[in-house]
């Protein structure tokens, strides 16, 4: 029931996608732009880590592109909610778990093709990194998508307007993004940032990525970028989950 | 037999303000193959009734049972056997209306072959087949509550709830409305629950009208009835003297896109 109930929600959502190529190209349009105008800026500069600069920068750029275009992901169910659909597809016997992860997983196959030209556009421009270590970065942006889009549908519903959804996500996002060494690592940082930056939970998916790109796979920054993966999933399966149970859906 | 059967059925909402008691410990019985009408005033209670008796807002008091099964316990249960048609609709304009009628026959478990069938059988009795490759933005407010229509019936309810079905449509959309929910009685058995703020729909439609007032059931009956009973030549006149005022304001803008 789930699975199939899954599928046909995944399969309307893909669906819509694919109507809207505006929409598949343009979300990976800002990180490709960081690709092109920032990186040549970073090229034989101390970074603080193993690897060149590309191998430092594309992992970041990666996470950027999951954690800003997932974070956005709540404006479609708050259209949904709106239009009244949502409302309808509650009434259904369809399984809740279904109706969180029929969006979710097409977020995620979103994010995870326009990494994909993310890191394409890498290679040209001069990124060398084993193809496992570019593999488990597909990995961590999936997860990274799926529970942000998650928790962000989980925001769009509980939230009273959709125009307080846009600022909150904003407030919520770009700290986010500066304190998880998205495009420098933070072992450049003052002490206390560095400090500061260990609360936030994609510094160590980051950080993960960037081991993963140089090759480096068995290691504590692996092991902690998994688990803070495997900890936010669940914290948004469950989180989500039960927001599309409730009233406020 | 009693398809809805409820007991102290109570909502009440946390504010700011404080405790808002929309519903008050609602006992109702509704009888199989029957139209029963909610009528009341804006805020009565008459859509959160239905809301909690459709399984989208959980009772804070009471009981109730929906097509034999426990709304509270078993509220899956009640979802295959109910239909819900909102006052807003639900419809996705990013759809046709082919997509929009198999999706939900799928999210009822009919295969794919089963749920495009059943989308060309509903375009064929609700009269929307030339429109079945149109985008739903393409429909007129009267089509578009067919589709509404249509979306709530694709698995065949025993029970159809339909929260101020005519509001914003035209006479003749309204009247080819009434005929199909008549239609839909006498031709499936299907019990239909509505609210409206037409009392001439009321009258025309319904068999037994429950009237809701400050979250509790004021007085209820056929409508001839309850004109009976408060001495009354129409049924507005009923109303005024039940509720001791007159009816909400009909909303005359059209179903929203």
């Amino acid at each position: 029931m789930l699975v199939h109930d899954t599928a046909v929600l995944f399969g309307r959502y893909v669906r819509q996608t694919l109507r809207s190529p505006f929409q598949i190209f343009f979300g990976a349009l800002m990180p490709l732009l960081y690709l092109f105008f920032f990186g040549p800026l970073l090229t034989g500069l101390p970074l603080g880590r193993a690897g060149d600069s590309w191998q430092v920068l594309v992992p970041g750029l990666l996470l950027q592109l999951g954690l800003f275009g997932a974070s956005f992901a709540g404006f479609a169910v708050i259209m949904e909610k709106n239009w009244g659909v949502l409302e309808r597809m509650r009434v259904t016997p369809v399984s809740r778990l279904a109706l969180l992860l029929g969006r979710t997983l097409r977020d995620a196959a979103l994010f995870l093709f326009q990494a994909v030209l993310l890191v394409l556009a890498a290679l040209l421009m001069g990124l060398r990194a084993p193809l496992a270590g570019i593999l488990i970065g597909f990995g961590f942006v999936a997860l990274l998508t799926f529970s942000l889009a998650s928790l962000s549908y989980v925001l769009a519903l509980r939230l009273p307007s959709p125009q307080e959804f846009g600022p909150a996500i904003n407030t919520l996002a770009m700290p986010s993004m500066l304190l998880s060494g998205l495009m420098l690592p933070m072992a450049l940082a003052p002490g206390w940032l560095d400090v500061l930056s260990h609360f936030m939970p994609f510094r160590y998916l980051v950080d993960a990525v960037r081991d993963a790109y140089v090759g480096h796979y068995a290691t504590a920054t692996m092991l902690y970028g998994v688990l803070a993966a495997a900890a936010l999933t669940a914290l948004a399966v469950t989180v989500g989950t039960r927001t599309f149970r409730g009233a406020q859906a | 037999m009693a398809i809805i059967s409820t007991s102290g059925l109570s909502r009440t909402f946390r504010t700011k303000q404080g405790e808002v008691h929309a519903v008050r410990g609602i006992d109702l019985t509704v009888r199989a193959g029957e139209i029963l009408g909610f009528l009341g005033p804006n805020g009565a209670g008459k859509s959160t009734t239905l809301r909690m008796l459709s399984t989208l807002l959980p009772p804070t008091g009471g009981a109730a049972t929906v097509c034999g099964h426990d709304l509270l316990r078993d509220p899956v249960a009640v979802r295959r056997k109910i239909g819900y048609v909102a006052q807003g609709g639900g419809v996705d304009p990013q759809e046709t209306v082919r997509s929009e009628l198999v999706v939900q026959g799928r999210l009822y478990g009919l295969s794919r072959t089963e749920a495009a069938a059943r989308a060309a059988g509903l375009a064929r009795d609700l009269d929307l087949t030339e429109l079945l490759d149109r985008s739903t933005t393409a429909l007129s407010g009267g089509q578009r509550r067919r589709l509404d229509l249509a979306l709530g019936l694709t698995h065949r309810p025993a029970l159809l709830f339909l929260d101020e079905p005519t509001t914003g449509l035209d006479p003749g959309s309204r009247a080819a409305l009434w005929a199909l929910v008549r239609r839909l009685r006498d031709e499936y058995g299907t019990t239909v629950v509505l609210t409206t703020h037409y009392l001439d729909e009321a009258d025309a439609l319904a068999d037994r009208l429950v009237i809701i007032d400050g979250g509790v059931v004021a007085a209820e009956g056929s409508p001839a009835a309850l004109k009976a009973e408060h001495g009354a030549d129409t049924l507005q006149d009923a109303f005024l003297a039940i509720t001791g005022r007159g009816p909400a304001p009909v909303d005359t803008t059209p179903v929203a896109v």
